[in-house]
């Protein structure tokens, strides 16, 4: 019985004795949630236009935020790299277009997912011999990211709540946003919707697969910046950072690989539940629980819902 | 591309000269010639494996052909990607019913008006003015195909959950969306009963004599072809063997041979 009222019953009285210490778990967990749908949205992007998982994700995250730093230490303005980067992020999507998408379309999925391992390493290897292995440090003064706290007076406690996070938190609400008014409202959103679900049909309408690809890698490659912008500024920008890409993972599932709103309220559940799990449930087996209790409640979803929450439904006439 | 003529009816619209096609060491389509001329039903039948599709996959871009020319309102190519065919006004339909599935059958249809969106996404963004006044116009247009292939009731339907005979007309519908000037319709028929067929031979007529377009079928259905077509063209075995009215066809010793067997 004890170990039900510990699991069931005290995480939840804990909860109402320490009212502000809730909210600041909530709010920890709504800022990397919002993280996490960012690094997932760049997945589900590449996925809706091509079919592909794209492995690569992680490091275009590092690549760009490398990138970004790398100019800015060669004495660019701050402004200026970040248009740089942006046009190093464009050409990367034609280069993938040329050299990988083109050569293998029609090709079964899973050839172009091992071509994204491929990639990753290509750019691992680019990225070391360009900028060195060390970890480098974000420049967020440049960039205009606050540093600091905010001690707020909540429920007869202080949460504190850290500028930089309010900061991310903000701009990746607006880059969702704008990522998603702009793939439901706009013909090329149309078209792009068209692309995901059948390649000849999209074709035969006058949709041009290879134009498609590029503006959709490069929109991967503009939310690769913000989130490698603002993990880095959390923590070093080093090729570890790409990792976090693994961290989409259960947000995908849970979300539905195909749906953007998926991986909105998707990043979200896994940041809430990550947190939230780590900070009362944790104690019980030791901590270090949030390494892994993401992947357990996206398994769990799996078993009720195969296609995520808000995923394509699996229609099949036979 | 800009030297396209306006072809006036009853000229030639589209030329195949010499066409062969090759795959590895499969002969599709051996030196064939025919043309399309402009207002008319021209009809490609042949018994399986005729070439027939591959034909129909040249004229719209899908498949280049080693030797032979295509000319399509009065210019001439080597090369077509199928987005530039479509932009050029050949607008298909596919054996198999390429749609997208996930979607509802009014998004299918506007997808083809796709081509004929002018304003930036940055106007699209912004819901309102020119870009909105766009896609009011749009609607209207695919919303007047949708009645004319009477599909209202299964307008906001995903299409995979359609029937196949419901789901021939929503791909008819988006290939018209295009303002196709030609328009291929590879088996329209296949799979249909009878009162499907009737309505699907009823909806080509009209298409022709509303729009104006120009259509090129393939199909099985002799009693279909011999009705519909104005000029059938007839392939076996990658090769043409006859070509001429309905009624010529029909006459042709060599097309009863590929179609009865002969005796040996």
């Amino acid at each position: 019985m004890d170990i039900l009222f510990n699991v069931f019953v005290d995480p939840f009285l804990q909860m109402r004795a320490a009212p502000d210490l809730l909210v600041q778990t909530l709010w920890e967990g709504l800022v990397s949630g919002v993280l996490y749908a960012l690094i997932a949205l760049g997945f589900v992007l590449i996925f809706k236009a091509s079919g592909v998982f794209n492995f690569a994700q992680g490091i275009m995250v590092v690549f760009a935020a490398l990138t970004l730093v790398g100019f800015h230490e060669k004495g660019v303005p701050a402004w200026l790299a970040v248009a740089l980067t942006l046009g190093v992020m464009a050409l990367l999507a034609m280069a993938v277009e040329r050299v990988v998408l083109r050569p293998l379309v029609n090709q079964p999925d899973i050839i172009l997912f091992m071509a994204t391992f491929g990639l990753t390493y290509v750019l691992i290897g680019l990225g070391e011999f360009i900028f060195g292995g060390e970890p480098k440090q974000m420049i967020t003064e440049e960039l205009f990211i606050p540093r600091g706290a905010i001690d707020v007076a909540v429920l007869g406690g202080r949460v504190t709540f850290q500028k930089i996070d309010i900061a991310a938190a903000l701009i990746a609400s607006l880059m969702i946003a704008g990522l998603a008014l702009f793939f439901q409202y706009t013909r090329i959103g149309r078209a792009l919707r068209a692309v995901a679900d059948s390649h000849k049909a999209a074709l035969s309408v006058g949709i041009s697969l290879n134009q498609i690809w590029v503006i959709v890698w490069f929109a991967a490659g503009i939310v690769a910046l913000i989130t490698g912008i603002m993990w880095g500024a959390r923590s070093d920008v080093s090729f570890a950072l790409q990792v976090i890409a693994l961290k989409a993972l259960p947000v995908l599932i849970l979300g539905g690989f195909t749906s953007i709103p998926g991986a909105i309220v998707g990043g979200l559940i896994i940041g809430l539940g990550e947190k939230l799990g780590e900070f009362y449930w944790g104690p019980l087996v030791g901590g270090g629980i949030e390494n892994w209790v993401a992947y357990v409640i996206a398994l769990a979803f799996l078993m009720v819902r195969p296609q995520g929450l808000f995923g394509d439904k699996i229609i099949e006439r036979i | 591309m800009r030297q396209i003529q306006t072809i006036e009816p009853g000229a030639t619209l589209l030329a195949v000269e010499n066409v062969s096609l090759r795959f590895g060491g499969v002969k599709a389509i051996t030196d064939v010639s025919f043309d399309i001329r402009k207002g008319e039903v021209r009809a490609i039948i042949g018994p399986n494996g005729a070439g027939k599709t591959s034909m129909l996959n040249v004229i719209n871009g899908f498949y280049h052909p080693q030797d032979g020319r295509i000319t399509y309102r009065g210019a001439t190519r080597t090369k077509m990607r199928p987005h530039v065919a479509a932009s050029q006004g050949i607008a298909r339909t596919f054996q198999n019913v390429a749609l997208f599935k996930g979607m509802t059958t009014l998004d299918n249809i506007m997808i083809g008006r796709t081509l004929k969106m002018r304003r930036s996404f940055f106007w699209q963004l912004w819901r309102h003015g020119p870009a909105m006044a766009e896609e009011i116009e749009h609607r209207k247009f695919v919303e007047e195909i949708i009645d004319f292939l009477e599909i209202e009731h299964i307008r906001k339907v995903p299409v995979g959950k359609l029937p196949y005979g419901l789901q021939k007309r929503v791909e008819l519908g988006r290939a018209l969306a295009m303002e196709p000037e030609l328009l291929l319709l590879d088996e329209p028929m296949a799979g249909m009963n009878l009162e499907e067929k009737e309505d699907m031979c009823r909806f080509i007529l009209d298409v022709k004599e509303q729009y104006g377009t120009t259509i090129a079928l393939i199909e099985h259905d002799m009693g279909v072809v011999m009705d519909l077509s104005d000029r059938v063209v007839v392939l076996e075995y990658g090769r043409k063997i006859a070509d001429g009215t309905p009624d010529e066809v029909k006459a042709d010793q060599k097309v009863i041979d590929a179609y009865l067997g002969v005796a040996h």
